[in-house]
């Protein structure tokens, strides 16, 4: 039976290396994915879940399982991530709108569109990576507190009471943050969500 | 039940997260309000977008880069963690300690236990201790022996006699 996080944290203080290396294999990707869409940058992504890991690892031998692994290690990432969008807002540039159309940006294969190319979803792969861009953008375009809340629900599986933790605010502040934010999103798809009710 | 109230309700019902009483509260709402119908609809819809985002896969040096962290990492040590490191230094400290507590508790003169006259006579033992310590001079000191011997008790009183 595979070991619970709590427990593979009580062996990694207990001095077993091992334990940290299936958590960070168990909670490397939510954790980068997590992190990519509140900073969208890959690079700085990965960067913010390294330190992440490596708190971890520091604060091991005064790991006390008071509260889910996955909510203080979101805390920790939510905490960097907001300090990060905070700390870079002011360099943030709008996507430019002669920049190279790309594909597969998310699998990480950003290399340009070669429109020559044989393939024959090409149409419906452009019109699917805009809906993405679109998707993207309105998350983007919501407050960070909202973001990371919308984040941390849709994606990580989270119940409200662990995301109040992560966010350090009560539960009912939590459910008017997160209704506030679908409400946002809704406004901003509306247009794609009627383009996908006509066809 | 309000459309106000039922907002703050209404993601808790699209996550199945609400109680019995709740969930048949907001289903009678939504019955009889087409607007708010139309809301939970709509959020559903969105949830189902955001659900099409693509998840993106760490690159490959980003377990190498965090191991390589982690063994940069310094060796966090309590006080005592060398004393397990080293069990030669372990040995040699608990005897250490031992023969400190083994001389601080011996007794400092045999003579002192053996002793049976009490404290008192030890007292004076110890306030005579520097002529002790020269006793063997001053019994060989051959000028002494040419002293008068002091009179006893015994013989001052037949004298009187």
């Amino acid at each position: 039976m595979a070991r619970t996080d709590v427990q593979l944290m009580l062996d990694v203080k207990a001095g077993d290396e091992q334990s940290f290396a299936l958590l960070l294999h168990r909670y490397r990707t939510p954790l980068v994915n997590f992190l990519y869409r509140m900073v969208r940058n890959r690079e700085q992504a990965e960067d913010l879940a390294q330190e992440v890991f490596i708190r971890v690892y520091r604060a091991r031998a005064d790991y006390v399982p008071s509260a889910k692994f996955t909510t203080w290690l979101f805390r920790i990432a939510t905490n960097l991530a907001l300090n990060s969008v905070r700390d870079t807002r002011h360099q943030r540039m709008e996507v430019s709108l002669d920049a190279p159309v790309t594909v597969d940006s998310e699998e990480g294969d950003e290399r340009p569109l070669d429109v020559a190319e044989k393939n024959p979803n090409i149409e419906e792969h452009l019109v699917q990576e805009a809906e993405r861009d679109m998707i993207r953008h309105a998350i983007d375009k919501l407050p960070e507190k909202q973001r990371a809340a919308v984040l941390l629900h849709k994606y990580q599986d989270l119940d409200y009471g662990e995301i109040s933790k992560i966010l350090s605010c009560s539960e009912s502040a939590l459910k008017s943050l997160l209704f506030r934010a679908y409400e946002t999103l809704r406004v901003e798809l509306a247009p794609l969500v009627a383009l996908r009710a006509k066809s | 039940m309000s459309c106000t109230r039922m907002e703050s309700r209404l993601l808790g019902y699209i996550d199945g997260r609400l109680k019995e009483k709740e969930q048949r509260e907001m289903e009678k709402h939504l019955a009889a309000c087409p607007a708010c119908t139309v809301r939970v609809n709509e959020f559903r819809s969105v949830g189902s977008l955001l659900d099409e985002l693509p998840q993106i896969e760490p690159s490959a040096a980003f377990d190498v880069r965090v191991r390589a962290r982690i063994a940069a990492e310094p060796v966090k040590q309590e006080w005592w963690s060398w004393l397990g490191a080293a069990p030669r230094v372990l040995v040699a400290a608990s005897m250490l300690l031992l023969a400190t507590v083994w001389v601080g508790h011996r007794p400092a003169d045999s003579t002192r236990v053996a002793s049976s006259d009490g404290d008192e006579s030890q007292i004076m033992q110890d306030q005579d201790l520097p002529v002790l310590e020269n006793y063997d001079v001053l019994a060989n000191f051959e000028p002494l022996t040419e002293l008068p011997q002091p009179v006893s008790a015994d013989d001052s009183s037949e004298q009187e006699m």
